[in-house]
């Protein structure tokens, strides 16, 4: 990993959308090597929070610090994204798909396409993939950034037993590797994580 | 940046792009015209370079108001938002591929259509496209960088863009006639727009990125 994030912390951060107030005075802290499951119903602010974290959003108040790095745009380059839409391209191959995104991220494809069952699709256009294939694809794509922080949507969602499986793998392999991963969910991730849960 | 550049050509190309999509509007425009004018060849000829100049600038913002929304709207932008490129560079990698792939066509094929219009001045037509419609892709990138949160705002982003564009499609139209002194500020004005454009273009993103 090309650049690490000692820790994530956030003090007193106060979250408002098109005038309503999701959370207010939230603190929290995420050491290296953890998983936090961000946990709550829906409208309760989980995504807003992973924008917040990302740094496309600008909290009303409080801060957020990847160790000593504040500023959102600097922030922005220590996450690993799986946002909520797939971002894969129905025009373009799986292997298309990945590999524009590797060279993106200065990083390389390799052996992810076999880690997320996906060699046999490596030739099919996007727009025959399931919503199963296309979160496998995205999945694929959040381990080729080789970023240090994943910042991670549902990653769960639509995924069969066999999917969710790979994706808890994913997780913790990456925070045993020295990573963080920030993940908002509504189902248990299955793997050993902090738990927030946003009212 | 090149991987960008490289894949939205690719992907302007493919079905669904928009690249031939211009260039049919193009030529469609250009061919009315004639039948609605009536074939007198003298008047033809005078009008041809603001028609084929104003046919182009509509043509090339048929193709803008996607430059960023599909990116926006299937989460492909917050992934390069993300990526170590700066805004800046992949709204001048956007800009430049939208103009590789409309700009450029288009003033590959005016020459056959000046034909159709008994235009004299052929090759100062085409110079003027190929120095002027730089300028339409970048300071469209600009209003595409605005609307791509919009739903529809393919229909806001010419009331935004058009005004921005009369400079263009008046050194533009007098270049494309040959007169003196009309391409040298053309040049100078599309040389500005896409110096200043990437800052502008990638202030409306990070706007809207987050909204």
């Amino acid at each position: 990993m090309p650049l690490a994030v000692p820790y994530i912390d956030i003090s007193d951060l106060t979250g408002i959308r098109g005038g309503r107030v999701l959370f207010r005075g939230l603190s929290f802290r995420v050491e290296t090597g953890r998983a936090l499951s961000l946990e709550g119903a829906n409208g309760s602010g989980k995504t807003s929070l992973l924008r917040m974290l990302a740094g496309f959003l600008a909290p009303a108040e409080g801060a957020i610090r990847f160790g000593d790095v504040a500023d959102g745009e600097e922030r922005g380059k220590f996450v690993g994204w799986l946002g909520h839409h797939d971002a894969v391209k129905a025009q373009m191959s799986v292997r298309e798909n990945l590999d524009f995104f590797a060279q993106l991220y200065a990083s390389e494809a390799g052996d992810t396409l076999d880690a997320l069952g996906l060699a046999r699709l490596a030739e099919l256009p996007g727009q025959y993939l399931s919503a199963g294939q296309k979160k496998r694809v995205a999945l694929a794509r959040l381990k080729l950034t080789k970023r240090p922080l994943w910042l991670m949507d549902e990653p769960l969602a639509s995924l069969d037993a066999a999917g969710k499986k790979i994706a808890a793998d994913l997780v913790a392999a990456h925070c045993a590797g020295g990573g963080i991963a920030v993940v908002a969910t509504h189902e248990p991730l299955g793997i050993d994580c902090d738990r927030l849960v946003l009212a | 940046m090149s991987a960008l550049l490289l894949r939205d050509i690719r992907l302007a190309a493919r079905a669904g792009g928009s690249a031939m999509l211009a260039l049919a509007f193009f030529a469609s425009v250009a061919t009315l015209v004639p039948l609605g004018v009536g074939p007198d060849l003298a008047l033809l000829a005078r009008i041809a370079g603001g028609v084929l100049w104003i046919a182009a600038v509509l043509a090339a913002l048929l193709a803008l108001d996607r430059l960023f929304q599909a990116d926006f709207e299937d989460g492909s932008l917050d992934m390069i938002a993300l990526s170590p490129l700066s805004l800046e560079s992949v709204a001048a990698a956007k800009i430049a591929a939208h103009w590789l792939t409309t700009g450029l066509p288009l003033a590959l094929l005016s020459p056959l259509l000046a034909v159709l219009f008994g235009v004299k001045t052929i090759a100062a037509l085409f110079v003027s496209l190929l120095v002027g419609t730089p300028a339409v892709s970048a300071i469209g990138a600009v209003g595409a960088g605005l609307t791509m949160s919009i739903r529809r705002g393919g229909l806001i982003l010419p009331l935004i863009v058009l005004p921005l564009l009369a400079p263009a499609v008046i050194f533009g139209a007098g270049a494309a006639v040959g007169s003196a002194g009309a391409l040298p500020l053309l040049g100078a004005f599309s040389f500005a727009a896409c110096v200043l454009s990437p800052f502008a273009t990638a202030a409306a993103v990070r706007l809207n990125l987050g909204s």
